[in-house]
């Protein structure tokens, strides 16, 4: 779900909402979601292939 | 029972240093450990640590009523003595110095750079925890809780004092160490986050056997980690519910680093052996999340009261290892897996039966205890969301979170999950910095359910639950650290001065030890002598 579609619901709280929606949008995860990955590229490790090249561990139990 | 039980949770973090991709990953984790020894030394906290004593450790003995020879052993199953850094690296120049109850530490040269320091490989924390180095990662062990929340709480005491640790040895120089609570390299090796249960002797093995096959095997929908790749290598780019799953191989067995099995049966109760037995669970995920925590060992308790009642579902699996790989690998939950007999069912049917049960053993004994009926609750809504769509448990299922991040950063950039992004998700979900793990990330926008806040967390860190015997040791090293010489699970010793020989008290009975029972001797300060003497009357 987009940012907008979330922004639209917020404004239409107080509007009865249908069952579907509800089920849809019941967390508002979505917009959690597209809020971090609108920063995940200062998040991320930069060259991401690299890096996880880079993860070698030895065995463990 | 019920859903109360004693409970110890162990984790072995993933740890690099960026700035050395060739370094030694048990001299790593050697300098967390030492991190915060450091960080204990210098800071005037109840923070407080004393040496590991070995002398009690028996992790060759079988559940099944026989141990294995030191010599049969694998190298990895030896871990009743302190490892050296010598046969690691030879960059340390080590001795080995034998202190009390066997143990060492190792006088050595970091890099040529801090000719005085000895380095800590071992300690025990004013909380009652253990930290050390195991194998090649560093270890947090829990002290001994007897709540679903508590083991959340004090498992999430380890994360923070693993953050401490990193930032205390990285300002001793060579670089940031990045801590990871995953448990595969995606590359074949796996390390563990084990959890400890305490179970009356007389179960018989064979019944916790039969009782736990099968919910081991499905509880992975609601504690998984999600993880991308399939096999030990990881090879593909689809997403699974279990970080370890591809790495189990035998449905009972003792080992845990090589042909790892479903259930365990390391016969080490850390009690009175006579009465107790320690369950020793290999098979779970690392969870960030607190729900997927809770749930993992809530659910577990309540199972192993059902095993105790004789009352247990009867599902045994046609072939449990391949279930549990057919399971991880659906993240839809569809997938049907076999019984003995032929009948079919989904890992959330099978979790069904196993709740109905519980739900019905409760009602029956009129347990109505708050974690208890917590627990309960959480399950069965749980396995309700997951029924009607697994994406809707993303605020409480570590997999589902970490899979709806994966499914919306590929749908917002048009890319597979074999963009090489996602596999670094997949690695920097579990990073354990707070402003650079996604799990984190993820949390401070409120999009993952949490019990307890960073305040009660930090809190976990400097002590320890009021309720098992952790309380005696993690208290008494916040007020006697200069006279322990050395503490493990089941024991404490103190060498006093005046006195010719060391004493060590005995902590057989995990529910001894609780402020309830020595409270007033911690809160009468007493001089050192005095306090071993009152101690020794409450044996």
């Amino acid at each position: 779900m987009t940012q907008e579609n979330f922004s639209a619901r917020r404004e239409n709280q107080a509007q009865p909402v249908e069952t579907e929606q509800v089920q849809v949008n019941t967390t508002g995860t979505s917009a959690g979601v597209d809020d971090l990955l609108d920063e995940i590229d200062s998040v991320l490790e930069s060259n991401a292939e690299e890096f996880v090249r880079g993860f070698i561990q030895k065995g463990g139990q | 029972m019920s859903a109360r039980r004693l409970v110890g949770l162990e984790t072995e973090y993933g740890i690099i240093r960026p700035s050395m991709p060739k370094a030694n990953s048990t001299v790593l984790s050697a300098q967390i450990v030492d991190g915060y020894a450091q960080l204990v030394r210098d800071t005037d906290t109840a923070t407080r640590a004393a040496r590991w004593d070995y002398a009690d450790e028996t992790p060759l003995n079988d559940a099944r009523g026989h141990s294995v020879s030191r010599e049969e052993a694998h190298p990895s199953q030896l871990t009743d003595s302190e490892p050296t850094l010598e046969a690691e690296n030879q960059v340390w120049t080590a001795e080995s110095i034998a202190l009390d109850g066997n143990d060492a530490r190792v006088g050595a040269t970091l890099y040529q750079e801090n000719d005085a320091t000895d380095v800590v490989m071992n300690m025990v924390l004013g909380n009652g925890a253990r930290l050390y180095v195991d194998h090649a990662h560093p270890e947090y062990s829990s002290p001994e809780v007897t709540s679903p929340r508590d083991a959340v709480l004090w498992d999430q005491a380890g994360d923070q004092v693993m953050r401490r640790a990193a930032a205390s040895a990285a300002s001793l120089g060579g670089g940031e160490l990045l801590l990871y609570k995953n448990n595969t390299d995606n590359k074949s090796v796996s390390y563990g986050s084990h959890e400890n249960y305490l179970i009356p002797r007389d179960v018989e093995f064979s019944r916790l056997v039969d009782g736990l096959t099968a919910f081991f095997v499905t509880r992975q929908i609601f504690c998984g980690a999600g993880r991308v790749g399939r096999g030990m290598l990881g090879r593909g780019a689809e997403f699974q519910i279990s970080q370890r799953a591809d790495f189990f191989e035998a449905e009972v067995g003792l080992e845990t680093t090589v042909n790892r099995p479903i259930i365990n049966t390391r016969d080490e109760p850390h009690a009175n052996w006579d009465k107790y037995r320690r369950l020793h669970v290999i098979i779970g995920d690392a969870n960030l999340g607190q729900i997927s925590t809770l749930l993992r060992v809530g659910t577990t308790n309540l199972v192993l009261s059902l095993i105790e009642a004789g009352m247990s579902p009867k599902l045994e699996l046609a072939d449990p290892v391949s279930a549990l790989q057919q399971i991880s690998h659906d993240p839809t939950l569809q997938t049907t897996v076999p019984l003995r007999g032929g009948r079919r069912m989904t890992a959330i049917e099978i979790q069904r039966s196993y709740l109905e049960a519980a739900e019905t053993y409760c009602a029956q004994r009129e347990l109505t205890d708050p974690d208890t009926s917590e627990i309960l609750n959480r399950w069965r809504a749980i396995l309700d969301t997951l029924e009607q769509d697994p994406m809707q448990a993303a605020g409480q299922v570590d997999w589902v979170a970490k899979y709806s991040l994966m499914k919306s950063f590929t749908e917002r950039h048009g890319v597979g999950l074999d963009d090489p992004r996602i596999a670094l998700m997949d690695l920097q979900w579990a990073d354990l910095r707070l402003d650079k793990g996604l799990y984190y990330r993820m949390a401070a926008r409120g999009l993952m359910e949490t019990i307890f806040s960073q305040e009660e967390i930090n809190a976990a860190v400097d002590n320890p639950p009021h309720d098992t015997r952790a309380y005696l040791r993690g208290m008494t090293l916040q007020r006697y650290a200069p006279y322990v010489v050395a503490a493990n699970w089941d024991a404490l010793s103190f060498s006093v001065p005046g006195a010719r020989k060391i004493s060590r008290f005995h902590m057989p009975e995990p529910l001894a030890g609780s402020r309830a029972q020595v409270g007033e001797l911690f809160d009468a300060q007493l001089e050192i002598n005095e306090f071993i003497d009152q101690l020794a009357r409450h044996r």
